[in-house]
C-alpha cells in the first residue's frame, strides 16, 4: 500500500451476476474448517468499527457444542456519518445474504437474522422479497439455512451486539455484561456469530477470490479494503471503497475542499484528527480505525458546535442502564456549555477529561466507553474553540 | 379495539406466543394506528403473558414506538451533525410555518406530527427527513414545502 495516496477498489459493488451461485456452489464442496481457515488467513476484521477478526469469531462459534446456533447480520447502522450499509443493502443485498449463508455453513447454524434499523424501513419490502427468493435458492442448493429480517425501532444502542440480541428477543435494547461473549451465549443465549453488513459481503468476496487477493491489499494490521462514507465539507461526499492504510493527509488531498482543518474518523464515537496530524495518522487499526464514517470540517466550522452536537447525540442515545454513561454524557455536555458561557474556569476541561477517561474504563458497553474519543481529541486539539 | 386484537393474533401466529413477538406487534400497531395507547399496551401484555409495566418499559425505550398521540404522517427531521451543517434548522422553521405547529407538536386535525431524530444515514445528502417510512434527502425549504403540500392534499 502506497500510504501517500488513496487507491480506489471495486469489490463490494462489483457487478457480477454469477457471484451468488459461484460462491454457494464452491462453499458447499468445502469443509467448514477450511472456510474458517480461509477467513482467518485473509485477515478480515469486522467492518462495523470494532475490528474483531471475522475468521476467529466464526471459529469460536463453530467450536461451541450446541444444536441451535445463529448468524446475525447487524444492519443497525447508526453511527453519525455512516451510510455505507444502507447503500450495500440497497444495491447488493444478495451478497450480504450469501455471506450469511457462508457463515451459517461454516459455524453450523441453521438460522440467520438480519436486524435492520427502522430508519431504513423503506428498504424492508424489497429486502423481504429478495430474502424469500434467496431462502428458496438455498433450499434448492441443499443448504439447511434460512434468513429472517427483524426491524429495529430507532435506538442507536441496538447496534451494540448484545443490545441487538435483547431487541430481537423483545426487550429493551440494553447491553449485557460480557463475558459471556456472543460466540458462547448470544441471541436466545445460543452461540452466535454477529457480523456487520459490509463484513459479510467481504466474506462473500473472499470466498470468490480467495484470501490471497484480499491480503495483497492494505497493511499488516489492516488487510484489504473498506467502504467509506464521506460527508461534511467536501465537494465529493458519498460512498467510496478504498484500500486501507492511507494517511489522513492522502485522504484529505482527494476529498478535502482545500481548507480542511479536521477530520472526524469513525463517526461521533471516533477520533478527531486535526490538520497538524494529517501526515502522521494512518487510517486503519494501527492508526485511527473507522467503521467507515469520515467527516470533514473546514475552517468555517466551530469545533465547539461539533463536540456539542456529538455529546447531545450520546446523551440522548445512552440507554441509561449504567451510571458512568447515563450521568457522564450529560455532565460532559453541561460542562462544555458552562465553560463556553464562562460559568466555569477553562481548567474545568481537565476535570471533564478525567470524567471521560473514567467512562472509558467503567461504562458497560462501547457507547459510554467511546465518548472519550471525540471528547478528548477535540478538547485537546481545539481547546481555544471550546473556551472562547 | 378489535383491530389491535387482530394485529396481536396475526403476529403471534407468525412469531409464536413468545416475548420475541413483542417488537413485531408493537411495530405493526404503530404502522397501522400511528401510536400505541395505554389500553392497547395492556392488551398486548395480556396476550403475551407479560406485565403491563414490562411492555410499557419496552415500548418507551424505542423512539419509533410512539406511546403518545401522533399524526397520520410523522415527520422526522434529522438533527445530527451533517444535517445540522447543511441547514436542518431552516428546514424545521419552514415546516413549522407550513404546518402551523412547533417542533414536537401534532396538528389539530391529527394529520401531521413534527419531530427531530438522530442520524438516519444520509449524511452525504442532508438535510433529510422521514415522513413515516419514506425518505426525502437533499432538502431545501422550497422542496420541503412542496413535499408537505403533497401530503396535505392526500
Amino acid at each position: 500500500m502506497e500510504k501517500n495516496r488513496i487507491s480506489k477498489v471495486d469489490l463490494i459493488f462489483e457487478n457480477d451476476g454469477t457471484l451468488v451461485n459461484t460462491v454457494l456452489d464452491k462453499v458447499k464442496k468445502m469443509n467448514p474448517d477450511d472456510i474458517i481457515m480461509e477467513m482467518i488467513d485473509s485477515g478480515l476484521k469486522g467492518r462495523g468499527g470494532a475490528g474483531f477478526p471475522t475468521g476467529l469469531k466464526w471459529k469460536f462459534t463453530k467450536a461451541e457444542n450446541s444444536y441451535d446456533k445463529y448468524v446475525v447480520c447487524n444492519a443497525d447502522e447508526g453511527e453519525p456519518g455512516t451510510f455505507k450499509d444502507r447503500e450495500i443493502l440497497d444495491r447488493v443485498p444478495e451478497k450480504v445474504f450469501t455471506g450469511m449463508a457462508v457463515a451459517g455453513y461454516a459455524i453450523g447454524a441453521r438460522k440467520g437474522y438480519m436486524y435492520l434499523r427502522a430508519e431504513y424501513n423503506f428498504l424492508l419490502k424489497g429486502l423481504i422479497k429478495k430474502v424469500e427468493e434467496f431462502n428458496k435458492l438455498l433450499k434448492d442448493k441443499g443448504f439447511d439455512f434460512n434468513i429472517e429480517i427483524r426491524s429495529g425501532a430507532g435506538a442507536y444502542i441496538c447496534g451494540e451486539e448484545s443490545a441487538l440480541f435483547e431487541s430481537i428477543e423483545g426487550k429493551r435494547g440494553e447491553p449485557r455484561n460480557k463475558p459471556p461473549y456472543p460466540t458462547v451465549a448470544g441471541l436466545f443465549n445460543k452461540p452466535t456469530s454477529i457480523n456487520n453488513v459490509e463484513t459479510l459481503v467481504y466474506a462473500t468476496v473472499i470466498m470468490k477470490y480467495g484470501a490471497e487477493k484480499f491480503k495483497e491489499m492494505g497493511t499488516k494490521d489492516s488487510r484489504g479494503s473498506k467502504v467509506f462514507s464521506i460527508s461534511g465539507d467536501t465537494p465529493n461526499a458519498g460512498i467510496y471503497e478504498l484500500e486501507l492504510g492511507m494517511t489522513v493527509a492522502a485522504f484529505v488531498d482527494e476529498f478535502g475542499d482545500g481548507d480542511t482543518k479536521a477530520v472526524q474518523v469513525g463517526g461521533a464515537s471516533g477520533i478527531c484528527v486535526p490538520r497538524k496530524k494529517f501526515n502522521d495518522m494512518i487510517i486503519g487499526y494501527e492508526g485511527v480505525p473507522t467503521g467507515g464514517s469520515m467527516m470533514l470540517f473546514n475552517s468555517s466550522r466551530s469545533m465547539y458546535n461539533v463536540l456539542k452536537d456529538y455529546l447531545e447525540f450520546f446523551a440522548e442515545e445512552s440507554c441509561g442502564q449504567c451510571t458512568p454513561c447515563r450521568v457522564g454524557c450529560q455532565q460532559l455536555l453541561r460542562g462544555i456549555e458552562a465553560v463556553k458561557k464562562g460559568e466555569k474556569d477553562p481548567s474545568y476541561l481537565e476535570t471533564l477529561k478525567k470524567l471521560a477517561q473514567t467512562m472509558k474504563i467503567s461504562a458497560k458497553c462501547g457507547l459510554g466507553q467511546s465518548v472519550a474519543n471525540p471528547f478528548i481529541s477535540i478538547v485537546d486539539n481545539f481547546r481555544e474553540e471550546i473556551i472562547y | 379495539m378489535t383491530d389491535v386484537n387482530l394485529i396481536i393474533n396475526e403476529q403471534i401466529e407468525k412469531y409464536g406466543r413468545e416475548r420475541q413477538a413483542l417488537m413485531p406487534i408493537l411495530q405493526k400497531i404503530v404502522a397501522d394506528k400511528n401510536y400505541i395507547t395505554e389500553d392497547e399496551l395492556a392488551l398486548v401484555a395480556e396476550a403475551l403473558d407479560l406485565s403491563a409495566a414490562d411492555v410499557y418499559g419496552t415500548a418507551t425505550f424505542y423512539t419509533f414506538l410512539d406511546v403518545v398521540p401522533r399524526g397520520k404522517y410523522v415527520i422526522r427531521v434529522c438533527k445530527t451533525i451533517s444535517c445540522h451543517m447543511s441547514g436542518k434548522d431552516e428546514i424545521i422553521k419552514t415546516l413549522e410555518k407550513t404546518l402551523g405547529i412547533k417542533l414536537g407538536e401534532t396538528t389539530p386535525d391529527r394529520k401531521f406530527t413534527l419531530l427531530q431524530a438522530n442520524c438516519m444515514g444520509w449524511c452525504h445528502k442532508g438535510p433529510v427527513m422521514l415522513i413515516n417510512d419514506e425518505v426525502y434527502p437533499e432538502l431545501t425549504p422550497e422542496k420541503a414545502i412542496a413535499i408537505v403540500q403533497e401530503y396535505i392534499a392526500k
